[in-house]
């Protein structure tokens, strides 16, 4: 990387850098090198951040107008929608933006899946991944509950509960995240305190994600290491800043869509119904977004292997890394992993639909024989195929089979020739 | 660009995998044409002015619509009727105030900035009125209800003779449409029930297109504004998306590679 090399060109702005190497720092993104092949499933970082932004600044405005009492919270968001100018815009923007976010957050995560993106020497990028990930989940939760509607509240009582499957001490840790001896307004003011915190450490924490993706550099399509940047490499300012807004845009379409044409498609009607401790919804569902998990969790007979379940689920990613015995990054040059890549994509897709419907039946069996794949493709097929699979042969270097793959191949050849 | 195409597919999956509240509800609801609906969907100002008469004529005496105030009927976007129409609806109504200076609360005329007169002091008052069971407020009753404005419209229109395999208690009654087809309210609406004043034939058809449309707008007062800013907000962001897809290809025609 260039960096060293930097020196700014005013006099003004060498007595700041030697104080304060911001502009170091501005050089250096500006710069870094990155492979030309990037495909537009690499674009979801940036529409992860945009997503994480718009969260925050539509969040700070909302909770000028929110109020976190028991009695007031589902009026408060009504004022909000009638009587605040443009609140139902803010609010929108709010509500389907936790949707968008964990959209992009699945591709992005399936992405690094699939071309490898947490192998070495990226495993610390991956593992802060899936902190913020984490973060996102509670974030997401305490978020919907803000409303106090009824699935907000049933919501609420459903997961807190988790909890009191710990043993001797499940029920007095259930009573103390409460603050009470259900789900009350103690619950609610500190959901919201933690619902304002959260965005922020994830906020940090996207910074040392980006800084420890900054050291190695990205990962790319056919997943080996970059041989001479010159060759392989483009600056990220223009290449990648427009690339990523091209896609950040057409992001932003489907994104408007939501917020403008079907604001509530993604949400639950008994929302829109005040909070009631008396009567119970018929169905208790979360948001799509947690569906899997919550699939996972009631796939499994006793109430404290469910909950090991689903926290498993989550935390085997951490151990991804080390599960994964390839030493091959791409898919593309593992033709086995390949299919089994997306055997899990669809298996996670059905525990999403079994995870909506009631656990019974032929949901219930389904859900089972899912959780049960989950788990194998991490713990069985992942270690044992690093193994035995017989890989396809890697290129020379990124620029080959991007040269060699190209239509434009004598066209690009010209071009550089008449420039020369 | 295949690969953006497969990026829309999974999206387009992953929404179809989430309508299961839609899909949960087997009962196909009675369909009629709404003007709300679409790109470009507004409300019938008429349908809304009528709407208002039957929920303030019929549905009020039990049901409340305790997050609308009556400026809101004269506001952009709504049934729109004149500041001195709205003013006098809200002058027909008794509203309690006060304390006053000696301490005692007192009723007055209602005025604009006045919230929607409750038919209830509190929830026992309404369910003790009811049999026990509470008329659920209808400000946000269409976005609370899974098949929207048609289960509605539907609903109010669902009231038979109840099969007779079907026993049903005093004061309950059947509704084809209602979850569990057993329901506390009697048939609301009948042929003729109220007048409306622009001539249109009051019939129970009628009435339930025009008291949904207005449930539609007090659950969504700035649907019509919205619709508005959305259509505007995509055809910017498309024309944007166009421009900066040229301009990406211009700059990246100074590389060997696909973008």
């Amino acid at each position: 990387m260039s960096d060293h090399d930097y020196r700014p060109k005013s006099k003004v702005g060498q007595w700041f850098n030697d104080r304060l190497p911001l502009l170091t720092l501005a050089n250096h993104l500006t710069d870094y090198p990155t492979p030309k092949n990037l495909n537009y499933w690499w674009t979801f970082g940036g529409i992860l951040t945009f997503c994480l932004i718009t969260q925050i600044v539509t969040g700070l405005t909302l909770a000028m107008h929110y109020i976190a009492h028991a009695d007031m919270a589902f009026e408060s968001v009504e004022h909000i929608m009638r009587d605040v100018n443009y609140g139902w815009l803010i609010r929108y923007i709010h509500a389907n933006g936790a949707s968008m976010f964990f959209l992009a957050v699945y591709i992005h995560i399936f992405r690094s899946l699939f071309y490898g993106s947490y192998k070495s020497p990226r495993e610390i990028i991956w593992i802060l991944g899936i902190i913020i990930y984490l973060l996102m989940m509670a974030a997401a939760f305490m978020g919907y509950v803000l409303p106090w509607g009824q699935m907000s509240f049933w919501g609420a009582t459903v997961i807190t509960n988790l909890f009191s499957a710990i043993p001797l001490v499940g029920e007095g840790i259930v009573t103390w995240l409460w603050g009470g001896y259900s789900v009350d307004n103690p619950t609610l003011t500190r959901f919201f305190t933690l619902h304002y915190l959260i965005p922020f450490l994830i906020l940090g924490l996207v910074v040392l994600h980006i800084w420890a993706l900054h050291v190695p550099g990205n990962n790319n399509p056919v997943g080996i290491d970059i041989k001479k940047p010159s060759k392989d490499t483009v600056p990220f300012h223009p290449y990648i800043v427009i690339k990523d807004g091209f896609a950040l845009l057409m992001f932003m379409i489907v994104f408007a869509f939501f917020v403008f044409y079907a604001p509530n498609i993604l949400g639950h009607a008994d929302n829109y119904i005040e909070a009631n401790p008396m009567v119970t919804p018929a169905h208790i569902v979360p948001e799509w977004y947690l569906l899997p998990f919550y699939a996972i969790l009631r796939s499994v007979p006793d109430k404290l292997l469910g909950v090991v379940a689903m926290l498993s689920a989550i935390l085997i990613l951490a151990v991804l890394p080390w599960l994964d015995t390839s030493k091959i990054r791409s898919a593309v040059f593992r033709p086995l992993y390949k299919q089994f890549y997306w055997i899990l994509v669809a298996d996670v897709l059905i525990l999403g639909y079994v995870g909506a419907m009631p656990a019974e039946g032929l949901y219930l069996l389904i859900a089972r024989v899912a959780t049960a794949y989950y788990f194998l493709h991490f713990l069985v097929i992942l270690p044992v195929l690093g193994f035995k699979e017989k890989t396809l042969p890697m290129p020379l270097s990124i620029t080959e089979p991007v040269l060699g793959g190209s239509p434009n191949l004598a066209a690009a050849r010209n071009k550089e020739s008449k420039i020369e | 660009m295949k690969n953006l195409l497969k990026l829309f597919s999974i999206t387009i999956i992953i929404i179809a995998s989430n309508s299961y509240t839609f899909a949960a509800e087997k009962v196909e609801y009675l369909k009629t044409d709404w003007s709300f609906k679409g790109l470009f969907g507004k409300f019938d100002r008429a349908s809304l002015q009528r709407g208002y008469q039957v929920y303030t004529e019929v549905c009020a005496s039990c049901h409340s619509m305790k997050y609308l105030s009556y400026r809101n009927l004269a506001e952009q976007g709504g049934p729109e009727f004149s500041e001195a129409q709205a003013k006098a609806i809200a002058a027909s109504f008794e509203v309690t105030d006060g304390p006053n200076s000696d301490g005692e609360m007192f009723t007055r005329p209602g005025k604009l900035s006045d919230k929607f007169v409750m038919p209830y002091d509190n929830v026992k008052a309404a369910q003790a009125a009811n049999g026990g069971a509470y008329p659920p407020d209808m400000s946000v009753l269409v976005k609370a209800r899974g098949g929207g404005v048609d289960y509605i419209y539907s609903l109010l229109q669902g009231y038979e003779e109840a099969p007779s395999n079907v026993s049903l208690d005093d004061g309950v009654y059947y509704n084809k449409y209602m979850y569990g087809n057993k329901i506390r309210m009697a048939a609301p609406l009948s042929d003729g029930l109220v007048e409306y004043g622009d001539g249109t034939n009051a019939t129970v058809e009628q009435m339930s297109k025009d008291v949904t449309t207005f449930l539609m707008w007090s659950a969504e007062p700035h649907l019509e504004a919205r619709h508005q800013m959305g259509f505007k907000a995509i055809v910017y962001l498309i024309i944007l998306t166009v421009l900066v897809y040229f301009s990406m290809k211009k700059i990246w025609s100074r590389v060997e590679s696909e973008v």
